[in-house]
């Protein structure tokens, strides 16, 4: 319908070319803007998007939050006794989960602008070269922002209480935001590699949804076999998932914290400049 | 601005190449500043990847090129800030609306924001797509879609505009559109590289054109030379009584020499370079009470010229072979 719509304007609307002959004729250049110009113009891009095509965040959000419920309700009380000890339990887990899956979004976008062009025109314009990348992180911390911010909200609704208070939901939500932000390095350097947006996002989950779940975002790893269990103690999830309680409840160990903010440097400092490299190259 | 050179685009010896494949393979160009240069030629034959060479967004492997008197690799940043580019895939985001892309590119190039959106509408009217202007660019016709593609290069006026098959899987309404902005551009002093498979395209809007395959050129030259390069044109005539194609034969045959029965059982066809030869051998045709349906005189068309060059026919492979022995037309004094 929309097609036919548009063929409708095509045929009403054609150009003027004294018009454009007036448009061409009448610019000077304007000074190239700064790079901070540039990354926030192409966050205000992101955010843009947000507002067109909310569903891309709906479908990241939608899973973490029938899993919350899912939890919660059916396994709640064979797990920790109670549904509302669960909540208190998962709630801070299934954050991480939320922002982390938003975080595939980030190299799935970049993979849709190189293969529709968009990345061409970008590479065309006399910009500070990363300022794409950059930006559309930028924007994506939104989105982030966002995705935690549904989960938080719902498990309010639910009956979670966080022991620190607001001040310690928004702690959480900080961390984890900052570990997504390096994350998605990692999901941009993919979308760099990989063919299709869709090849992206099955390379992207079928790394992330393991990841997550040998972790200690749904149980609590005592009841695991020893290998396993050694495995999730590790997996720099759990030690996010551990922070993120820590920090709602007001008792976060500042190891956690300290490791989670090492692996995030660590990935950032690996995949970041990976981007730029791919990303320069076309 | 001042010029230091008359050339918009000097290329000499470029090659790229990806993996085992040349993709281009040792190109020359030489384009005047203030022209439209075409680069043919079919699917793969390097034309897309030189384009993004000299457009700076890929290096090439050996070879130098000059765009707007900035060499490619060393002032890549020179050659960005005075080129616009429009690729074979409009590349404009279709998840905005089309009056937040060209925004986006005003502020991407310095346009403070109230600027950026004054020349966004002004862009929008002359193109025409005002009244879809807050539609999302996903929902646009290839002819809309391709407008908005060029006008977001248009922002700010490029010195020279890189377009990359601008018409391809356009209607001919839409295409004609194409082509009568690429002529104002071109009037208001814009330089054009111009890149098609379609060699009416080439011939309607060039000045010089090269002829590329298997990333080389393997001619170049102005329409006109091109196809001279090939043969004279000819003379074709459609009879209105098929019965008198013989006795048309017999007249054309003395005027012109050989003539060529078409498969229409009406028409008929002879060699003439010479409009005046020609107009004698028609008013023959009518003293000998020939009645002639309609008549046309024409040089070759650019596809039996491009043929001619790079020796494609499927019907005759060995003309493959001619392809080395095709003068390579690369006197640049001659193009301009």
């Amino acid at each position: 319908m929309s097609t036919y719509q548009g063929a409708q304007a095509d045929l009403t609307a054609a150009t003027d070319l004294a018009a454009v002959r007036k448009a061409i004729s009448s610019t000077t250049r304007p000074p190239r803007p700064s790079a901070l110009a540039a990354a926030v113009t192409f966050g205000w891009r992101g955010m843009l998007k947000v507002k067109h095509v909310p569903e891309q965040l709906l479908d990241v959000t939608i899973t973490p939050v029938m899993f919350l419920l899912m939890f919660t309700y059916l396994f709640g009380g064979a797990v920790a006794g109670s549904t509302g000890d669960y909540l208190d339990y998962i709630l801070p887990g299934i954050l991480v989960m939320s922002v982390l899956f938003t975080t595939v979004y980030s190299g799935v976008a970049l993979n849709t602008d190189l293969t529709k062009g968009v990345v061409d025109r970008f590479r065309s314009l006399p910009i500070w070269r990363p300022s794409p990348l950059l930006g559309s992180l930028l924007g994506d911390s939104v989105r982030y922002v966002i995705a935690g911010t549904v989960i938080i909200v719902l498990g309010v609704v639910l009956g979670f209480r966080p022991g620190a208070g607001v001040g310690g939901a928004v702690a959480a939500l900080a961390l984890v935001v900052l570990f997504s932000f390096a994350l998605s390095w990692v999901f941009t350097t993919l979308g760099l590699l990989l063919r299709s947006p869709s090849a992206v996002m099955n390379a992207g989950f079928m790394g992330i949804f393991p990841l997550t779940f040998l972790s200690n975002v749904f149980v609590d790893p005592e009841t695991l076999p020893s290998v396993l269990k050694a495995f999730v103690d590790v997996n720099p999830i759990s030690i996010l998932a551990d922070a993120s309680r820590g920090l709602m409840e007001g008792n976060a160990e500042g190891s956690d914290i300290a490791v989670v903010l090492a692996v995030a440097v660590g990935l950032t400092a690996v995949f970041a400049p990976l981007t730029n490299r791919l990303y320069r190259r076309g | 601005m001042s010029s230091a050179t008359s050339l918009a685009i000097e290329a000499t010896g470029l090659v790229k190449t990806f993996g085992d494949t040349r993709a281009v393979d040792g190109v020359d160009l030489a384009v005047r500043r203030g022209s439209v240069y075409g680069v043919l030629g079919p699917n793969g034959a390097g034309k897309t990847t030189t384009i993004r060479m000299l457009a700076t967004l890929i290096r090439p492997n050996s070879g130098t090129a000059r765009v707007l008197g900035h060499d490619i690799v060393s002032e890549a940043d020179a050659v960005r800030a005075a080129v616009s580019l429009t690729g074979q895939l409009a590349s404009v985001d279709e998840d905005l609306t089309a009056r937040e892309n060209l925004i986006l590119v005003g502020r991407l190039l310095g346009l403070r924001r109230a600027a950026a959106k004054e020349r966004a509408s002004e862009l929008l009217d002359a193109f025409g797509l005002s009244e879809a202007a807050g539609k999302l660019v996903k929902h646009y016709s290839g002819g809309m879609r391709r407008r908005l593609d060029i006008a977001a290069s248009l922002v700010v006026t490029p010195e020279l505009m890189f377009l990359d098959e601008p018409t391809t899987g356009l209607d001919p309404r839409s295409r004609n559109q194409v082509w009568e902005i690429v002529r104002a551009l071109v009037a208001e002093g814009t330089t054009i590289l111009l890149c098609t498979q379609y060699l009416e395209e080439a011939d309607q809007l060039a000045e010089g054109i090269a002829v590329i395959d298997h990333g080389k050129v393997i001619a170049e030259g102005t329409p006109a030379q091109l196809k001279a390069s090939v043969g004279s044109g000819a003379l074709h005539v459609r009879l209105l009584d098929p019965e008198q194609r013989s006795a048309a034969q017999q007249v054309l045959g003395r005027a012109l020499g050989a003539v060529t029965l078409e498969p229409d059982p009406a028409a008929l066809s002879a060699a003439s370079a010479d409009g005046d030869v020609a107009a004698n051998a028609l008013a023959e045709l009518t003293r000998s009470g020939i009645r002639v349906a309609d008549f046309s005189l024409g040089q070759p068309s650019l596809d039996e010229v491009f043929l001619a060059l790079t020796g494609h026919p499927a019907e005759e492979p060995e003309s493959r072979h001619q392809v080395p022995e095709q003068p390579r037309h690369n006197e640049k004094e001659t193009a301009s």
